[in-house]
């Protein structure tokens, strides 16, 4: 696969090598050129009849976000390689603040900006609570602990009904607004796109300075012997407790952004199922590859909004006896399921491999007497 | 240099090391040697702080650096004292509010609570000097842990090669440089100055490390793909790295050919000449240790039976029954 | 390190000797007198269906350390199973009072049951686990939780998200009188079953060679394997026999509560893990324990109004147990790791 880039790209040489030394700005062009070019995309047959283009921009703005929690969750997972499996939980959190002070719920009303900043030190808050506990526990383990707290989470949200009303959740929250500039509004989904992709593009870019670090290395390290590293003079526990914040700062931020977006919270949208889909983006795209994830998860989310759906309207047209029963829309979950058993058992490092993972995964070179 | 006391490490019933006394004079190589069994790798471990001692202590430079860590019953009280302010205010301000307690109060209070169990568990968690100096007045002493050893001046070897196996030999050589390395989060996410200069410089370090064992040109090597001799060197690098006035290495030349062995060899004398880091090594190649140690120890069955110079040594009865045998001994 | 770990256990057992019954008599005392009959014999009857999920779970993690998050799922499509059988092949509404009727019927659930989520297992195991035997360990673990949606997806697919009547087979009205409380036959009747399937696991453990082929293998499976033990049959058999365990638990809770759901098995499954945890995961007489104290836990929760609670308190169980004491409360039986 590599391979072909390569020659298709290598006119471009010059260009990749000044991107690669100016990544940062790479990462700006690139996913400006990207949100300009899909929403045109949308204009021409055979998208333009699937849904209109705001719709389509929706779903992009949704895509968007979902590969946001991605690319959280890949620094947790990909580089330090802790497997959290209730992620979800810092969704939830960084939702629910916004909520609880942007809302007729309680009556406050602060404004959404600095409300985002807040999202993120109420994750980073709750990702070292949570993972504290999981410092010294085996990789099965944490994730059976991640996985308890994922759950907890929720039903604590359900059940303190004064806090949180409930199952109902907190509706009517505030959009977002730059007063006398921009009205953020239910109608017209192209502001938040903005958002979400000025969101994005800056988390890219922060999350590639973190992996180029010296506490990217430390997570490598860690992640390679975690023993080796604690005599390297690597304090593990910290490090850990980095990467947990890290993962759930970004969590929050953008649990503070979809709350905004989709105007209602409730324990509902934070189950253990989005955990999982966070993850087979992750999977699918490649752990460790940040670019990967987001790319991972873009694919699921458009398989399973867009093509689940025409699979639908395809089976009605055509009148399909018994496949027109059912609904398609149904199957996202056993996609997810199917996604992770298929990715672990013929690609475990993904579509995209991370550098370095495609290192761990690849076979040892024999010659220069490396037998180990 | 390193002085250790009365060194005692107990694995349920069975004593490892039973009350080692051994000191290392600064500037030396000195080897620790001894039969399989003898509790070599676990006094090293003590001092490498994997294991806390039972009993005994280890100081460096005349201070205090290991002893056996105590008033591990009062752990949870530690956990809770700093919680009582936050979770006191939070209940004061609930009953004070009485009935009314509307939505905001509530959240509010239970915002404080947690404020005070999240900063409780980040102390017990990260335990800053401050911290540790604070509860050893209420007599707790935490067992150290290996990163405090390096920070101390310490670093080691393993006996089985731990590198990290998917990073380069020069990735490998910069997280040994990590301690003395302090560019900040928010200075990595912005890429100040100071970090970019910070990683240039010791990039260019790590390029001279690799140079002085012999690894030049291998920088962007994968660790798992070099040679099993030239790994060796490398986590010997990575050693060196952290800039440590003692260096341990658990049987740097195990495995290797005669060739490899006389290379090792002159590295770690060139450590100590032109670094000036002392050395402590086990190793069973009986060429290495008496050709480059300054001063040998043997263990057997956990207890020190003999030490001093290697002519000593390789006439000490003791040390020949040991390894051959009681038959043996009487032989010579 | 890893010493530690086998100090605890021992101490663990050469006390337990002593502590543990007298323990257990005391909680039980206390219990009956706290929660009063009814609520005593519910928990009994929950913990009897707990343990025998559980089993499944300590099983596989002691033979191949696999925490294996399928099994929830196998218990509920189990239930599933059984209620298609009963109502669709027995062609049972409601429940039969005639005895041999109903206890021909009965084992024809339960055999059927039992064979087919057996095989589901095992063709788990073929598939997804066993290519990943040398993977490092998070890769199954991953695919274990693929699985495990593929499982609740599937069901909720073709039978609905919502609650699913089950024929009880076992009449609800038969019961007997205790001490002035009515005791339902049924309760009795899953009491019983599990622990006769307990027993003859328990025997056929230390009786049989593939049981020691089993408890060898848990502790080190190369050793065993150069003492021509074949690895491959013997990991089979653990998940037939755990996955059968967690059918005959999905007939039992379909016969007991009268209904199941697709998401029985990620409530329920994560329960019975956290009781194998509890009791010493690896170790099959601290599953049965387990699901017997996780049992009493909630249904103890739901006595004093915490019922909506109840999930949250056995995480917290879960989590403590973990970070605490992962050896549990009997000691763990898995090989130690280096």
């Amino acid at each position: 696969m590599s391979g072909i880039a390569d020659a298709v790209s290598a006119p471009f040489a010059p260009v990749r090598a000044y991107f690669r030394r100016h990544r940062s700005f790479g990462i700006f062009v690139g996913v400006v050129l990207l949100s300009i070019a899909l929403p045109l995309l949308t204009r021409v047959p055979p998208f333009d009849g699937i849904q209109s283009t705001n719709a389509w921009v929706n779903a992009f703005t949704t895509a968007a976000i979902y590969a946001m929690l991605a690319m959280g969750l890949n620094v947790v997972i990909g580089f330090a390689g802790l497997l959290d499996l209730g992620y979800a939980a810092f969704f939830a959190l960084g939702g629910y603040t916004y909520a609880f002070v942007a809302s007729p719920f309680t009556g406050v009303h602060l404004p959404f900006w600095p409300m985002l900043l807040a999202g993120g030190v109420v994750g980073a808050i709750f990702g070292v609570l949570l993972g504290a506990p999981t410092l010294r526990l085996r990789g099965d383990y944490l994730a059976i602990v991640t996985l308890g707290f994922g759950e907890i989470v929720p039903i604590t949200l359900m059940n303190a009904d004064k806090f949180t009303d409930g199952v109902n959740g907190i509706g009517g929250i505030d959009k977002p607004s730059i007063p006398g500039v921009l009205q953020f509004t239910l109608t017209n989904p192209w502001p938040m796109y903005g958002l979400v992709i000025a969101l994005f593009t800056l988390i890219m870019i922060m999350i590639y300075r973190l992996e180029d670090s010296r506490l990217g290395r430390t997570w490598d390290a860690i992640r390679e012997d975690e023993l080796a590293a604690e005599s390297s003079g690597v304090n593990i526990v910290i490090a850990k407790l980095q990467a947990f914040a890290v993962g759930a700062s970004i969590a929050g931020i953008v649990g503070v952004v979809n709350a905004a977006k989709i105007t209602i919270v409730t324990p509902d949208q934070f189950r253990f199922a989005v955990s999982i889909s966070a993850l087979a983006a992750v999977v699918l795209g490649g752990m460790g590859n940040t670019i990967g994830v987001a790319t991972g998860a873009f694919i699921i989310y458009l398989f399973q909004s867009i093509l689940l759906k025409q699979l639908n309207t395809l089976v009605e047209n055509f009148n399909i006896p018994v496949l027109n029963q059912i609904d398609f829309l149904e199957f996202q979950y056993v996609l997810y399921g199917i996604v992770l058993v298929l990715m672990m058992l013929k690609r475990p490092q993904g579509i995209f491999p991370a550098r370095r993972r495609m290192r761990e995964f690849a076979p040892l070179k024999i010659g220069k007497g490396g037998l180990k | 240099m390193l002085k250790a006391r009365g060194v005692t490490r107990k694995f349920g019933g069975l004593v490892a090391v039973n009350n080692v006394d051994f000191e290392i004079p600064r500037g030396s190589i000195s080897a620790i040697i001894g039969p399989n069994g003898a509790g070599k790798t676990t006094f090293f471990n003590v001092i490498a702080g994997i294991y806390a001692p039972t009993l005994g202590t280890i100081e460096l430079d005349g201070k205090p650096l290991i002893s056996p860590p105590t008033g591990a019953g009062r752990e949870p009280i530690l956990l809770v004292v700093p919680m009582i302010p936050f979770v006191g205010l939070a209940v004061y301000f609930l009953i004070a509010v009485g009935g009314d307690t509307g939505l905001v109060e509530g959240v509010a209070s239970v915002a404080v609570a947690l404020l005070g169990f999240v900063g409780a568990l980040l102390l017990n968690i990260v335990r800053p000097t401050w911290y540790n100096r604070l509860i050893k007045r209420i007599g707790v002493t935490r067992p150290a842990r290996p990163n405090d050893m390096v920070v101390a001046g310490l670093a080691r070897t393993f006996q089985n090669i731990r590198l990290y196996k998917s990073l380069t030999t020069l990735e490998n050589i910069l997280v040994g440089m990590h301690v003395h390395m302090h560019g900040t989060f928010l200075g990595a996410l912005f890429k100040t100055r100071q970090v970019r200069e910070e990683e240039a410089a010791a990039e260019q370090r790590a390029r001279e490390l690799l140079a002085f064992v012999d690894l030049a040109g291998m920088e962007n090597e994968l660790a798992k793909n070099l040679p099993y001799g030239k790994q060796r060197l490398l986590e010997i690098a990575r050693a060196i790295a952290s800039r440590p006035k003692l260096l341990l290495l658990d049987e740097p030349a195990a495995g290797m050919n005669p060739k490899e062995t006389e290379e090792m060899t002159a590295l770690i004398r060139r450590i100590r000449d032109e670094l000036g880091i002392t050395v402590l090594l086990i190793e069973h190649d009986m060429r290495v240790v008496m050709g480059i140690s300054d001063h040998i120890t043997v263990l057997d069955h956990g207890e020190k039976i003999a030490e001093g110079l290697p002519k000593e040594i390789r006439t000490n009865p003791k040390v020949i029954e040991a390894y051959l045998g009681r038959g043996a001994a009487a032989g010579h | 390190m890893a010493t530690a770990s086998v100090t605890s256990s021992t101490a663990g057992r050469l006390l337990g000797n002593l502590r543990l019954p007298f323990g257990i008599l005391v909680f039980l005392g206390l219990s009956l007198g706290v929660l009063g009959i009814d609520q005593f014999v519910n928990a009994l009857t929950l913990g009897a269906i707990y343990a025998l999920v559980a089993l499944g779970y300590t099983m596989v993690y002691g033979i191949i350390e696999l925490i294996n998050f399928a099994h929830g799922d196998v218990f509920m499509v189990g239930s599933f199973v059984a209620m298609f059988i009963s109502s669709s092949l027995l062609g049972n509404e409601g429940s039969i009072t005639s005895i041999p009727l109903l206890a021909v019927s009965v084992l024809v659930l339960f055999a059927l049951t039992i064979s087919v989520m057996s095989l589901v297992g095992a063709l788990i195991e073929r598939l997804a686990y066993r290519p990943l035997r040398r993977a490092p360990k998070l890769a199954p673990l991953i695919t274990a939780i693929g699985v495990s949606f593929i499982l609740q997806n599937i069901i909720q697919f073709f039978f609905g998200p919502t609650i699913v009547t089950v024929p009880q087979l076992v009449p609800v009205e038969w019961s007997i009188q205790v001490a002035g409380s009515r005791v339902p036959l049924l309760n009795l009747f899953v009491i019983a079953t599990s622990v006769v399937l307990m027993v003859a696991l328990q025997l056929f453990i230390s009786r049989t060679r593939t049981g020691r082929a089993m408890r060898t293998t848990s502790m080190d499976r190369d050793a065993s394997s150069l003492m021509g033990v074949d690895i491959n049959r013997t990991i089979m058999i653990t998940f037939l026999i755990g996955s059968g365990l967690a059918g005959a638990a999905g007939v039992v809770h379909g016969l007991y509560y009268g209904n199941t759901t697709f998401s029985l098995g990620f409530q329920s499954g994560l329960k019975a893990f956290t009781a194998a945890v509890l009791g010493g995961i690896g170790n099959t007489a601290g599953a049965a324990l387990g699901g017997f104290l996780i049992a009493f836990v909630e249904v103890g929760a739901s006595a004093f109004g915490y019922g909506r609670w109840g999930g949250a308190v056995v995480f917290s169980l879960l989590v403590i147990f973990l970070v605490f004491r992962p050896t549990g409360l009997l000691g763990s039986h898995t090989g130690d790791r280096a």
